[in-house]
């Protein structure tokens, strides 16, 4: 079991949430962040003063699934959330020990 | 013989008729006058509610609710301090610098008093607002390191010491109205008074650490105040006629025109200057045209009034953008760069646009009216009240501000700035937004 960590720019979510329904992901928790990476935030003016916003909203998506469905879901979250633009954030792979249902207490990989 | 003497009683009869005629037209109130002032009254207290959420809006986001309570603050205390001796202080007879302590308390104001065609009590509430709101004005260049108390504690005495006095000079009887400086509305009184005051304060409270200067909390929020702001100003400038006649209208869309020529100045200016035109910009824009056109707007014509909104969305656009930071002084919420600026901008304008048209032929035509010494003259006028109000303001409030150092102490400690006013001086936060992180205490 593997847990996928996308983080993507904040208008991409319902497409994101969209795709991961079609390919039958069952649930996912949503985040709202603040980060950066290459970017490296932008500049607000008010009244002439500047402002560097160097921590911008982003959305977190976590979702775990099967090993054989990693590759399935990370190609559908980067088609959906590419603009080729700086900022489109970025996706993280881990594993996952165990899960447990709490309602159930079923445990791995029948608990997804 | 005896014909003549007939006409002779007929005409004597008249005249004494005509007399009385005429002492009943200066000595009855005119319900219409009194009921516009009274509305108008309620539109300017508004302004100020109107005024702490613009600066509110404009504010750190831990220190809304601290700006906020300061402004309203001023409609709690100089509430009291006008009935008590404020009033009196800036319109009873006094001397050329000063009103005296004929009314102190209101003494002998009954509601049969009058004030040219309207109910003294209710140039007493006029006036009122207009005190109230010239102190919150000037408490938007203190955002974020200014001590509650020596908030509290500074708004009853700027308003007797500064307020009072200048009131007293342009519109109780001293020495500007004396020399005929024109101020309809408060451009000296109210908006020169504060930015002057403004600028005095920040130099004795010294700058925000880098840090704590923050962009504006709420944007709408700020939208919201001026909207009140350009609402309530109706009372403001159309209420200062004291009348409900054709010149009070006239001052409603000279206001209007002036405050929309600078709102959309100013955009225009930023959007040239910086690329984009933005909502704080808009707002900023109409207040600035609604000071300027404060002190002209029973004066100068449509034109006029145009021109003195361009003047005041670009003036006040380089003054808050470039002035401040050339300069260096730390004036958070720009109030020396739209109410000090703007007011002289005003002040200045209406020694070249004031026309007869508007005043009557006792009335001036401005330098770019009748091309003449008299409006030349009107001019050095103009110039010399706004220079006075600029200097006695600056220093007045300078002894006032060491005065309340000197007792309560000014500044807020850098660990309260850092914290935020609003939890280190009210306990109290403007925002929960995580429900998770309050919970309820038993008592």
């Amino acid at each position: 079991m593997k847990k996928v960590e996308a983080i993507i720019r904040d208008e991409k979510l319902s497409a994101a949430k969209e795709a991961l329904k079609t390919l039958g992901v069952a649930g996912m928790t949503v985040t709202e962040v603040k980060g950066h990476g290459t970017q490296k935030g932008i500049t607000e003016v008010y009244r002439g003063r500047q402002y560097a916003v160097d921590l911008l909203p982003k959305i977190k998506i976590e979702v775990v699934v099967d090993d054989k469905d990693v590759k399935k879901v990370t190609n559908a979250i980067c088609e959906v959330s590419r603009t080729g633009s700086i900022g489109d954030g970025k996706i993280f792979v881990s594993n996952v020990e165990d899960i447990i249902r709490i309602r159930t207490g079923e445990t791995g990989a029948k608990a997804i | 013989m005896r014909k003549f003497s007939y006409i002779f009683i007929l005409m004597f009869i008249l005249m004494i008729f005509s007399s009385q005629m005429a002492w009943a037209d200066e000595a009855t109130l005119d319900t219409g006058n009194n009921a516009w002032i009274l509305t108008a009254s309620a539109l300017v207290l508004l302004m100020t509610p109107g005024l702490a959420f613009f600066y509110g809006g404009m504010s750190s986001v831990k220190n809304i609710n601290n700006m906020i309570m300061m402004v309203f603050m001023c409609m709690a205390i100089i509430s009291v301090q006008w009935v008590f001796w404020g009033y009196s202080f800036s319109f009873a007879e006094g001397s050329w610098m000063m009103g005296g302590f004929s009314t102190v308390g209101l003494h002998g104001i009954t509601p049969d008093s009058l004030s040219g065609t309207i109910s003294q009590y209710t140039f007493v509430a006029f006036q009122a607002t207009f005190a109230i709101i010239t102190v919150g004005l000037i408490l938007g260049a203190v955002e974020g390191r200014m001590k509650f108390g020596a908030c509290a504690l500074f708004i009853p005495l700027w308003a007797t010491a500064v307020y009072d006095p200048v009131c007293h000079w342009v519109w109780g009887g001293g020495w500007l109205q004396n020399i005929g400086v024109l101020d309809f509305a408060g451009g000296t009184v109210v908006h020169i008074n504060s930015g002057a005051a403004a600028l005095a304060l920040v130099l004795l409270l010294g700058k925000r650490k880098s840090a704590n200067v923050r962009p504006p909390a709420n944007v709408p929020m700020i939208a919201l105040g001026a909207g009140l702001l350009w609402f309530g100003w109706f009372g403001f400038n159309a209420g200062s006629e004291l009348a409900a006649d054709g010149r009070a209208a006239f001052a409603w869309v000279i206001t209007n025109s002036a405050a929309a020529t600078a709102a959309c100045t100013w955009v225009v200016c930023e959007w040239i200057h910086r690329g984009k035109p933005t909502l704080l910009g808009l707002a900023s824009g109409a207040v600035a045209g609604l000071v300027a056109i404060t002190p002209a707007s029973g004066f100068v014509g449509p034109l006029g009034a145009i021109q003195i909104g361009i003047m005041a969305g670009v003036g006040c656009y380089f003054a808050c953008v470039k002035m401040k930071a050339a300069l260096g002084y730390d004036d958070a919420l720009d109030v020396v760069g739209v109410h000090g600026i703007g007011g002289t901008i005003g002040a200045f304008a209406t020694g070249l646009y004031c026309t007869k048209m508007v005043m009557g032929p006792d009335g001036v035509d401005g330098l770019f009216i009748g091309w003449g010494g008299e409006g030349a003259a009107q001019l050095g006028l103009q110039c010399i009240g706004f220079l006075a109000s600029w200097a006695y303001s600056f220093a007045a409030t300078i002894i006032v501000g060491l005065v309340v150092k000197a007792t309560v102490g000014l500044r807020t400690t850098a660990e309260e700035e850092n914290r935020g006013l609003d939890i280190t001086q009210h306990g109290e936060a403007a925002y929960h937004l995580e429900l998770e992180a309050v919970s309820t205490l038993r008592q």
